[in-house]
């Protein structure tokens, strides 16, 4: 009896030398081997007397159980142990550069009308469009401009035909006129899109982008169209307080008309939008002129409301210093590169629009 | 419109500094250009003296002066006039000068290898007259003296200038502009004075007004003036004409001229001896022609109203005199027009011969009918006080009656459109102030438009008028209301975003180009489509609407690879158009590759970009939008400007009719004939309009979520197949086999050459076969692979490879 328990002593001290895989093995097959100690033993069983045998066995195979799980969890630590060494030679130079990587880049005036579509989108303002071919008619006579007005001169108009009726649209209003047609009011629309003129020098280009505002029902007035373009302006801007003047002007469209400056100033050569002392128009508005309304089959005796035009190019470089309008469709891959925004930066009300 | 403030002070009695009668302009919409003192610019231009002229030694029409500037400062300047001699006195601009005619702002520089301090200018480019040739001589006797002293007399009056709109042509004469001011409390208009003129005899100059149909005239209103002598205007006339950047003429031109800017009213004089008889205003003839006074030779058409007389054609009324009958130095007697044009048919007559002069201007945009008179007496009176001379009576040919217009103004009006109230006797205080007669009638007011308001025809421009006066800084902030009757974005502009977004992030900048291209190139990808030209194009290389939107992007390609670049991603989201009418485009996404993928990487192997690249693109951009990929359909049809036989096509479904997307290679000979340096270009195009709207909302769209855990067995196969057969054939052929087993085909290598007969290819493919019912038995797996290899082989004619 007292051979068995002197077996697992022995082999317990064995164990704890520092042992490679194979004289574990070794001391495995000692043990539990066809002719092992452990083995041999349990053989030895039968021979008992029936009392003895039964406290022989629970002792034998306590002691079993004790030496395997010994064993196993040796063979575990000479096996991390050698994964370790092993990875001690894996070393690599992580500062090494990743696989290529290729960002792309949304074009500012992208994310310029996503962010003025999310502002007004919280105002209820839904978007519509227009086509960028258009015809004399939804271009200017609809809108309170025969052909016989000076006002027509202050648009440089690139036409498709020489009768002068086909043309590309020189601002984005004639989108009010075919929105009014096709539905019945209230309407509450911006309409963002690509305009035209011929006119191409440092601060303009034959190309650029206007935002077209309309909101029309019973009884919007003039207060409604400041709230409107404040709230805008501010939430645009990013900013808490903005100066704002509205300037009385004249667009054959609509009556009273006004033109909008914001109020900035210049630290170290920047333009900062709010309360300078210096103002800077940025858009043209006004109450819809009743013909204008009569031109689409609305009642103006019923229904009243404001429109406006903004700049969608001059919004972008106001608010992100860029400084050359022209620049904007030049396709220069740095240019677009430093000024472009990452397709997963979406202006959007709760995330804020811009990071 | 300029003007100066003492001009402004002889209409306006008002105690207000400048400052605030400049925002008091823009507060009632006369906006203010600038404001600047006149003298300031100027004072860089010196009396100076040629003290030597040399011959340049590089130039043989250029000479290097010495030029005594005052001061006992000689400067060095080199002139390449012909005048520039020894001795002559003229006028010096120093470096930092800015040349009025061009606005060119003047350097030290070398000049043929002479540094040049400064120019001598000529009178042209000083803008004192038309005179160009030489530089400006100056007479000794007046000048001597005043070597280095400002050429410029220093006025330190200063400049109003004005962006009148065109609604507003009261405002082009300085009493219109009191007035708005005076009306708006900053001053009182002073009355004109009536005083009588001292005028007789007849106007026996016979002036009819022929009735032919549209008759440009209706008015014609004249007097004679005989015996003048035609001068130099008196100084302070020419003070007010060259304060404004005018130069002055002769004394009968300079206040014909003032009385315009002043009241608005043009006018025109006549020298009376150079008349054939009698005044005709008609219609002109087709291919009459006329020398007007800028000495262009005009021929004309048909109905335009012409000033005539027994000889011929006078002028275009109401747009330009005629030199035959111009005023001189020497005229004696003259007659003097004041008259009233209709503005459509001033518009048309100058647009077709496109002129544009300070007259047609004014009269294009209304003059005030009941203003003939008013400007017959002030001018003729400045000209017989001025020149001498006998006023005759005055002739006034009319054949239409101008009365004021009337307009019912119900008060409650303004307060529905401002938003705000206003005062009953305050909107009449304003309206008077502004020159209309007003009644009342209960709570209506019966207004009478001044005749100076042709842009004032109905109650919303009452509106106008009452609140742009009382200001605009009186509209309240009415906050919005945060709520929303309809969607933001409709499904279209929802794609429309969504696309472009996705395409950015495989690695693509987003550019914008213009919607017109060069005709040239649209050419090369412009298909069958109609080419819409533009008829005023900006340039010749900008002249029609684009076909395709690959035409600019390959442009710009070529762009930024000549500035260095190599590996490019561009696209460009926006219109082409199909043809010139209105809706005639369509919205498509064109997105172009060029050079290598892993250029230069030390873990990579770099390869060129290829039609597979643009494909993985393309497609994953539609099954991020929504689409399922397991109904897409490849075509190799696409249009002429990719590869022929690298490119296809992408249907959402093999039985669309459409494609909605175009990828392949762009066609060498593109490239090579726009000469493009790179290794590889590739691109595709999505038809956003074609793009079928996916009607289930995506909630609906989530069906139950099934899976089987039962094991899953991968079998290799390869097949021999023709060489043009279609890998996409295959896998459908194996895929409809069963739907249920087969789960996934992949294609692992596509094989020719050595083994495999001329004309053939081997397809190798893995396919995973998976039950959702049971684990499958070897025998099950031994069916469905006997299957797989008998139905291809009797639907392709493709033979398994063993």
């Amino acid at each position: 009896m007292s051979d068995i328990k002197k077996i697992r002593d022995e082999y317990l001290i064995k164990l704890d030398n520092n042992l490679d895989t194979e004289s574990v093995n070794q001391i495995k097959t000692e043990l539990f081997g066809k002719n092992g100690q452990i083995s041999n033993s349990f053989k030895t069983l039968g021979s008992l007397p029936n009392d003895e045998r039964k406290k022989f066995a629970s002792e034998l195979n306590s002691i079993k159980d004790e030496l395997q799980e010994k064993i196993n969890s040796k063979l575990q630590e000479i096996e991390i142990k050698e994964i370790n060494s092993k990875l001690e030679n894996e070393k690599l130079d992580v500062t090494l550069p990743e696989r290529e990587i290729k960002q792309g880049k949304i074009h500012p005036v992208s994310q310029v009308i996503d962010e003025i579509s999310s502002i007004f989108s919280e105002i209820g303002f839904s978007v519509e469009e227009g086509p960028d071919v258009e015809n004399e008619h939804y271009n200017f006579t609809a809108l309170n401009t025969p052909d016989n007005h000076p006002a027509r001169d202050m648009h440089d108009t690139f036409y498709l035909d020489n009768n002068k009726e086909i043309l590309l649209r020189t601002h984005t209003s004639p989108v009010q006129v075919r929105t009014m047609l096709n539905g019945k009011p209230p309407f509450k629309i911006i309409a963002p899109g690509r305009t035209y003129r011929s006119d191409s020098d440092q601060t303009h280009s034959p190309m650029f982008h206007q935002v077209e505002g309309l909101h029309i029902d019973k009884d919007i007035n003039m207060g409604h169209l400041k709230g409107c373009l404040n709230y805008f302006i501010k939430s645009f801007f990013e900013v808490d307080k903005i100066k704002m003047r509205f300037r009385p002007s004249h667009f054959p469209f609509t009556e009273p008309s006004a033109e909008v400056d914001i109020g900035y100033e210049l630290k170290d050569g920047k333009i900062v939008i709010g309360e300078g002392d210096k103002w800077l128009e940025i858009l043209g508005c006004g109450m819809v002129h009743p013909n204008v309304l009569k031109n689409v089959n609305v009642n103006p005796d019923k229904y009243q409301g404001y429109a406006f035009g903004i700049g969608i190019d001059r919004l972008g470089m106001l608010k992100y210093g860029i400084n050359d309008l022209r620049a904007f469709f030049e396709t220069d891959y740095r240019w677009l590169n430093h000024f472009g925004f990452d397709p997963l930066d979406v202006p959007s009300n709760y995330r804020g629009l811009s990071r | 419109m300029k003007f100066t403030m003492s001009w402004l002070k002889e209409h306006l009695e008002t105690k207000h500094k400048d400052t605030q009668i400049i925002d008091k302009l823009t507060d009632v919409g006369l906006e203010v250009e600038s404001f600047e003192n006149i003298s300031s610019d100027f004072d860089n231009f010196k009396v100076a003296k040629i003290i030597n002229a040399e011959q340049h030694p590089n130039a043989d029409r250029l000479r290097v002066c010495d030029v005594d500037i005052g001061q006992q400062n000689i400067v060095k300047v080199v002139c390449g006039a012909p005048n520039a001699k020894k001795d002559l006195l003229t006028v010096y601009a120093g470096p930092g000068s800015v040349i009025p005619k061009n606005n060119m702002k003047l350097t030290i520089s070398k000049i043929r290898g002479v540094t040049s301090y400064g120019m001598l200018c000529s009178e042209s480019e000083l803008k004192l007259s038309d005179e160009s040739e030489g530089i400006t001589e100056l007479k000794p006797g007046k000048y001597s003296d005043k070597i280095g002293k400002n050429f410029f007399k220093h006025n330190t009056e200063k400049v109003v200038d004005l962006s009148i709109t065109p609604n507003r042509p009261d405002c082009l004469g300085v009493r219109g502009i009191a007035r708005d001011l005076a009306a708006a409390g900053a001053g009182k208009l002073k009355n004109i004075s009536h005083k009588k003129i001292n005028n007789g005899g007849s106007q026996n100059i016979k002036v009819s007004i022929v009735k032919d149909k549209n008759q440009g005239c209706t008015i014609f209103g004249s007097c004679l003036i005989k015996g003048v002598t035609n001068k130099e205007s008196p100084k302070w006339l020419k003070e007010k004409i060259e304060s404004l950047g005018q130069k002055p003429i002769s004394a009968i031109v300079d206040i014909t001229n003032y009385v315009m800017l002043d009241l608005n009213r043009p006018l025109h004089a006549y020298d009376a001896d150079k008349i054939d008889k009698e005044i005709i205003v008609r219609n002109s003839k087709k291919g009459e022609t006329f020398e007007a006074l800028d000495n262009k030779e005009y021929k004309l058409d048909d109905g335009m109203c012409v000033i005539s007389d027994k000889s011929g054609v006078l002028g275009l009324g109401g747009v330009i005199g005629g030199t035959r009958s111009g005023t001189e130095l020497k005229t004696k007697n003259i007659l003097l027009e004041s008259a009233y044009f209709i503005p459509r048919s001033i518009r048309k007559t100058s647009k077709l011969l496109n002129i544009d002069t300070d007259a047609k201007f004014r009269f294009e945009r209304g003059i005030d009918p009941q203003s003939i008179e008013t400007g017959l007496i002030k001018a003729s009176r400045l000209i017989s006080e001025i020149c001498g001379g006998k006023i005759s009576k005055f002739d006034i040919q009319k054949i239409k009656q101008y009365k004021n217009s009337e307009i019912k103004f119900n008060i409650s009006l303004f307060e529905k459109i401002t938003g705000f109230k206003v005062k009953e006797n305050e909107i009449i205080k304003i309206l008077n102030n502004l020159g209309f007669k007003v009644s009342k009638k209960k709570s209506e007011l019966n207004l009478s438009v001044p005749s100076w308001r042709p842009d004032i025809s109905q109650p919303i421009d009452i509106v106008e008028e009452v609140v742009r006066i009382k200001g605009y800084e009186n509209i309240e902030t009415i906050e919005p209301k945060k709520n929303r009757l309809k969607d933001t974005l409709n499904k279209q502009q929802k794609l429309f975003h969504f696309l472009q977004r996705s395409v950015a992030s495989k690695g693509y900048l987003e550019t914008i180009t213009w919607s017109f291209t060069d005709a040239r190139i649209n050419n090369l990808f412009r298909e069958n489509l109609k080419e819409v030209k533009i008829v005023n194009p900006i340039s010749s290389d900008l002249n029609v609407l684009r076909n395709s939107i690959f035409s600019n992007l390959v442009f710009y390609l070529k762009k930024n690879l000549d500035r260095g670049f190599k590996d490019i991603s561009l696209f460009e989201i926006g219109p082409i158009f199909k043809n010139n009418q209105p809706g005639e485009q369509l919205t498509i996404i064109g997105a172009i590759k060029s050079g290598k993928i892993s250029r230069l990487n030390w873990n990579e192997k770099e390869r060129s970009v290829d039609i597979f690249d643009v494909k993985k693109d393309l497609i994953q951009t539609l099954m991020e939008a929504g689409y399922d990929k397991q109904s897409f359909f490849i075509r190799d049809k696409s249009p002429t400007y990719y590869h022929p036989g690298k490119s296809g096509s992408l249907y959402l479904d093999k039985d669309d009719i459409d494609p909605v997307a175009y990828f392949g290679e762009l066609h060498p000979n593109i490239v090579k004939r726009l000469d493009i340096k790179t290794e590889g270009v590739v691109g595709f195009e999505i038809y956003l309009d074609y793009l079928k709207d996916n009607k289930i909302k995506l909630k609906d769209q989530k069906t139950n979520f099934e899976y089987s855990d039962y094991q899953k067995s991968e079998r290799d196969f390869a097949f021999v197949v023709d060489k043009n057969y279609k890998a996409q054939d295959l896998i459908e052929i194996i895929s409809s086999i069963d739907k249920n087993l087969i789960r996934s085909i992949k294609i692992f290598d596509i094989y020719e050459g050595e083994n495999i007969p001329d004309g053939k290819k081997s397809i190798a493919l893995n396919v995973t076969i998976q039950s959702s019912e049971k684990t499958l038995e070897e025998n099950d797996l031994e069916k469905i692979n006997k299957l797989i290899i008998s139905t291809v082989e009797s639907k392709s004619g493709a033979k398994i490879r063993s």
